[in-house]
């Protein structure tokens, strides 16, 4: 008895405490992400945004889930119950799942596997079966469509997205993230491959359907696109997925590019800042970026979305990784030689 | 030379990082509306908003039952009853505004000959059920009693354009 609880059932628990240490913070910075998008995006447009619920409207986020629990749940007639319900569980746990491999600090990771890079790209290739089960589930023309969309974008952009992680692999010899981010100690990936900085975070853009890429939920051709006939929780779900994902991509950006936990400058006032915080700082620094560009730019046509892809994104990355394989052979900066 | 220029500005996402910045500017400007539960714009005295029956100062009520805001109402949102009161004169026994039929034209007060139906300047009479939005002339009166000091202000306001 001694045995099984000391070989099962207190690292069972441990990992459980560390697992809620991760996802609460998560479950938090989701929901106010929602009210600092939509004050920043009143911001740019000379609005105020909400400002009534609690102090600078500050307990909005509460307010708007306690009226999405409360809604009724509809199932549409025809639709396929089983799937339709799983569809938006699917896409919320798996924008939590990949924060497994997510490290908060040296040695502050849930699970150090040593192809972190690879299950965070597999998970995030699985997302679109979320939305491919919604559009399918719903039975109806247009969730279908947003569906058909979201699938087509998701792999166009995810495999620009694989060439610009292999370059990061060529410069960082590893694909264990906290290698990557320890690569990255002299000099952050963004200077050296500011390019692919730039097509990685536009691809992450595409990857999480967020504007000027939001074709599956063009509301204007498709009223809402995959989550047409979603309401109450099963919506709040898709919405607090897509949140959780521009999360999970932000920091997939900080750590491929911008360091992960490092200070920007391993001198006196930086470095007594925790690493988690920097973390926290730099990943909210990308999702800024993902707001402001939601205001600012207008929705891609569908033709347009399908060129950037595979007939600008694809033939630039997949150079690059030539490119930077050679110049990491030809100037000898292989890591760890 | 052009075609250069705009393969470089295209390259270096000339277009989108203008926007960019022009965005992140406004961020800063002041916010052009108004906080509206505790701000609120100014009213026309023509404005047509919440109806009211007036009195004459010394209480008695202005409505003659002549039933011309009736007939003239395009939506036939009012419906009134009327028969000689004991004194003699003719007044109304039911005078209803369904609120939730009534398009808010102003007919009504533009038909009335004693200026006893008015639209008055208040906008914010939302109710939970639609039962309450069904006025009747209790209400109306209490909200002529309400109003009166604001009604008489844009009467006389907009009398000089009459």
């Amino acid at each position: 008895m001694v045995e099984f609880l000391n070989d099962y059932l207190y690292p069972t628990l441990w990992i459980v405490a560390k697992i809620i240490a991760i996802v609460l913070p998560l479950m938090i910075a989701m929901a106010y992400l929602t009210y600092v998008e939509r004050k920043v995006i009143g911001a740019i447009q000379m609005r105020r945004g909400p400002n009534v619920v609690g102090p600078f409207g500050l307990l909005q986020p509460l307010a708007d889930g306690l009226k999405l629990f409360t809604k009724e749940t509809i199932v549409p007639f025809g639709a396929n119950r089983v799937v339709f319900i799983m569809a938006p569980c699917l896409t919320f746990i798996l924008a939590m799942v990949a924060w497994a491999v997510i490290p908060f600090d040296e040695g502050m990771v849930l699970a150090d596997i040593n192809v972190g890079i690879l299950y965070l790209f597999a998970i995030s290739s699985l997302g679109v079966y979320g939305i491919l089960m919604a559009g399918w589930a719903s039975n109806s023309i247009y969730a279908f469509l947003g569906a058909l969309r979201s699938a087509a974008q998701m792999v166009s952009y995810e495999v620009s997205m694989g060439f610009v992680i292999i370059t990061v692999l060529l410069l960082a010899g590893s694909l264990n993230l906290t290698e990557i981010v320890l690569a990255q100690r002299k000099i952050w990936f963004v200077i050296p491959l500011l390019p692919m900085a730039v097509i990685f975070f536009i691809s992450t853009l595409a990857e999480t359907n967020r504007h000027p890429f939001d074709l599956p939920e063009a509301e204007a051709e498709l009223v809402a696109g995959y989550n047409v006939e979603y309401s109450a929780m099963t919506f709040a779900l898709f919405f607090l997925g897509e949140y959780m994902n521009m999360i999970l991509m932000s920091g997939m950006t900080t750590v491929l590019f911008l360091g992960g936990w490092l200070p920007p400058f391993d001198v006196a006032p930086f470095n007594w800042i925790p690493g988690p915080v920097w973390l926290a700082l730099k990943i909210s620094a990308v999702l800024f970026v993902f707001l402001w560009v939601r205001a600012s730019l207008p929705r891609y046509r569908y033709d347009q979305l399908m060129r950037l892809g595979w007939k600008v994104f694809l033939p630039v990355s997949l150079a690059a990784v030539v490119i930077v394989g050679g110049a990491v052979v030809a100037f000898d900066l292989r890591p760890g030689s | 030379m052009s075609f250069l220029n705009r393969s470089v500005q295209t390259i270096f996402l000339w277009e989108l990082l203008s926007g960019l910045s022009l965005t992140f500017r406004y961020m800063f400007r002041p916010k052009v509306t108004l906080n509206y539960p505790y701000e609120k714009g100014p009213l026309s005295p023509r404005f047509r908003g919440e109806h009211a029956l007036r009195r004459y100062p010394n209480g008695e009520e202005r409505c003659i039952a002549c039933k011309l805001c009736e007939a003239v109402c395009p939506a036939q949102a009012i419906t009134i009853e009327a028969e000689p009161r004991d004194d003699g004169s003719r007044r109304t026994t039911r005078y209803d505004i369904d609120m939730v039929k009534c398009i808010y034209c102003g007919l009504c007060q533009e038909a009335c000959p004693v200026d006893a139906i008015v639209e008055g300047p208040n906008f914010e009479f939302a109710t939970e059920t639609r039962e309450e939005l069904l006025y009747d002339k209790d209400k109306l009166l209490a909200n002529g009693d309400r109003w009166e000091t604001e009604l008489a202000q844009r009467i006389s306001a907009d009398a000089p354009y009459r």
